[in-house]
């Protein structure tokens, strides 16, 4: 499905990424992990397509088509999701306007007609009911004055009504209380199938013990120095970062 | 000494005479170049009505709620066009007001107009022309007034006058609608004057609605003297035009006043916009809000000088004042200028004025949910002028409003806000 090959990227000139390779299959679970500086969120946000990030080698592919010729809207388009670690605040635009909006351009993209109200509004309804949201919630002003949790929810929310083929989730563990974690969790789980594939990006080992990984790759420096399957994590959260920072240098 | 509407008329004239036009070296006039307009022979008498099809003008107005329309082509009262009343209230033209209500303008008749204005003045000496409306004690006009100016032309370039007289009584109502449209693309310059006076707990709604071709010119003076407990509103809604100026000015002359300014400027090419509005707090615990929102694309040029002035008995006034702007290209330019005057030392003003891009942030991220840059950009604009909106209380032109700036942004959005 993904197939990332010796990327690198960074950002007016520095570079961040030096050489990653990922592949993901439909189906499957990964987790980025790594220290905080070590790349993670650059490699969501190169993934998605944020212009700001230079690609200086190295190439990507989704579905077998070329993603470095695409912009972020055209990669969503094609089911990339980005679930972002600080969600952008727009006052002004509602929650049910933005996912009408975005939900709609995915259709036009695919020569389909605009989904009918009362369909959106029925699924909106059942994505709602799985996240435990309120309805109120549809009304709101997109990400403005919402919590840390809102926010993550809100973002998980859109991810079920898009039905994305690859998620990447940046953080999302991150600012969510246990109860909203498994929350989270539960959605994401519930969305999953053997046709999409998750990637999860995460500093802890809490969001994998619902989420739970097939393969677990650990970034440091730009680079994925290690991976392994879903011990690896368990090795991680026990020993920390610096266990893998000292096995690099002795090798 | 009191004196008639013949006498102000004759003295507007006399001080005319004395400064002549406004030039770039008046500090009012500095960013608004008047001399290449003025250079145009306008005709200034325009005689006759000319015949026009309501619906060749039918997109200027509000078509699918009932309303009172005063409509003037180049100048001229079309009754034709036109849906006045006498019932309950009266909404008419100033032509008529002259021979039947002279004793109302002898009381009003450029009575808030600040004597420093010489396009003002002009106006005074010759107008002829414009609405008339008047809302008796205690009542609340059942439906919007359109008061529409439309000019053709047609053989030569034209400069219209409008007077415009709005008297709403002690816990009168009213809403109105107000636009100059060029239906013609030869050179028309507008320099309209509306007086309001605004009586004792009283609600006036004015929406200014600034569409016109890139030949046409206004020159907009509204002035607004506030009795105790009254509320004024006024939108201005400018997406066209070759030069428009507007000066807006609130007298809030007793206690308990709210004064709305609401202005959203989206223009491109080389348009210019130029908002010059005067909050005068005269008496204690009023309000003013004013809120602006600017889009600037090409070559477009936008001013903004906001003037909030807090006499010293003015205690426990309330002033905000923001004025946000964005700009999509680096040959726009905004000059944005907040003047603060307070003498009063218990009172409460804030003022902020912003310069910005679009976010970057905000463009991945709702690009990152499929939606075009194209798109993803019209809707962030949306979103950007969208809260100076909110105070529009009719929804068929909150609607048109909508459309308007929809069209301006190059998409066709299909989102309600």
């Amino acid at each position: 499905m993904l197939k990332v090959n010796n990327i690198h990227a960074g950002i007016e000139g520095n570079e961040i990424l030096k050489g990653i390779d990922l592949e993901v299959k439909p189906g499957e679970v990964h987790a980025i992990m790594g220290p905080n500086g070590s790349g993670k969120s650059t490699l969501s946000s190169v993934i998605a397509g944020r212009e700001d990030y230079e690609v200086s080698q190295g190439s990507m592919e989704f579905l077998g088509k070329d993603l470095m010729d695409l912009d972020p809207s055209e990669r969503a388009q094609l089911g990339i999701f980005l679930s972002f670690q600080y969600p952008i605040e727009i006052p002004g635009v509602s929650v049910s306007n933005f996912i009408k909006t975005s939900i709609n351009e995915i259709r036009k993209s695919k020569g389909q007609d605009p989904m009918e109200a009362k369909d959106m509004l029925k699924m909106m309804r059942e994505k709602m009911a799985l996240l435990e949201m309120d309805k109120g919630f549809l009304s709101r002003s997109l990400n403005q004055g919402f919590s840390g949790g809102e926010k993550k929810r809100n973002e998980i929310f859109q991810m079920a009504m898009l039905e994305p083929k690859l998620a990447i989730l940046d953080e999302t563990d991150s600012g969510l209380d246990i109860d909203a974690l498994r929350i989270v969790a539960n959605g994401v789980n519930k969305l999953k199938s053997k046709d999409n594939a998750v990637v999860v990006i995460t500093h802890y080992q809490r969001l994998l013990d619902h989420i739970v990984p097939d393969f677990v790759h650990v970034l440091y420096k730009g680079k994925i120095v290690k991976s392994g399957d879903k011990s690896l994590a368990l090795e991680l959260e026990e020993k920390g970062y610096d266990w893998i920072k000292n096995d690099l240098q002795t090798v | 000494m009191d004196t008639n509407l013949h006498e102000r008329r004759q003295s507007a004239l006399k001080r005319f005479e004395g400064v002549g036009f406004p030039t770039k070296k008046d500090e009012e006039w500095k960013y608004t170049n008047l001399k290449p307009i003025l250079k145009n022979d306008f005709k200034v008498f325009p005689a006759t009505e000319d015949a026009i099809e309501f619906r060749d003008v039918k997109r200027y107005f509000l078509n699918d709620i009932d309303t009172y329309k005063l409509v003037f082509i180049n100048g001229v009262f079309s009754s034709w066009l036109s849906e006045t009343t006498h019932q309950n209230w009266d909404i008419c033209t100033f032509g008529a007001a002259l021979k039947k209500y002279r004793d109302v303008l002898d009381e009003y008749f450029n009575k808030t107009t600040p004597e420093d204005q010489p396009m003002v003045d002009v106006n005074t000496a010759f107008a002829k022309e414009g609405a008339f409306i008047r809302i008796p004690k205690g009542r609340v006009v059942d439906k919007p007034i359109q008061v529409i100016f439309l000019n053709t032309s047609g053989d030569k370039e034209i400069m219209v006058q409008p007077r415009n007289l709005i008297v709403v009584e002690e816990g009168a109502q009213v809403e109105i609608v107000e636009r100059h449209q060029n239906i013609s693309d030869d050179a028309v310059l507008t320099n309209s004057v509306t007086e309001i006076f605004a009586h004792a707990n009283s609600k006036v709604d004015l929406y200014k609605v600034q569409n016109d071709h890139s030949s046409s010119t206004l020159i907009d003076n509204t002035f607004i003297q506030q009795k105790r407990d009254s509320e004024v509103t006024v939108g201005t809604f400018s997406f066209g035009s070759k030069l428009i100026r507007n000066n807006l000015h609130f007298y809030l002359t007793e206690p308990n006043c709210i004064a709305n300014m609401d202005g959203i400027t989206l223009i491109d090419g080389k348009q210019t916009v130029d908002h010059h509005t005067l909050a005068d707090h005269q008496a204690p615990r009023c309000n003013s809000n004013e809120l602006y929102k600017g889009i600037f694309d090409d070559k477009a040029h936008g001013i903004f000088n906001g003037k909030v002035i807090v006499h010293q008995p003015a205690q426990k006034t309330d002033a905000f004042q923001a004025n946000n702007n964005v700009l999509l290209s680096d040959t726009a330019q905004i000059d944005t200028k907040p003047q603060l005057e307070i003498f009063a030392d218990d009172v409460k003003c804030s003022h902020g004025c912003t310069v910005g891009q679009l976010d970057e942030d905000a463009m991945f991220y709702l690009q990152s949910r499929g939606i075009g840059s194209k798109e993803a950009r019209a809707m962030l604009m949306y979103a950007f002028t969208n809260d100076a909106l909110e105070r529009v209380k009719i929804d068929s032109l909150k609607k048109k409003l909508n459309l308007l700036i929809a069209k301006k942004l190059g998409v066709n959005l299909d989102f309600e806000l």
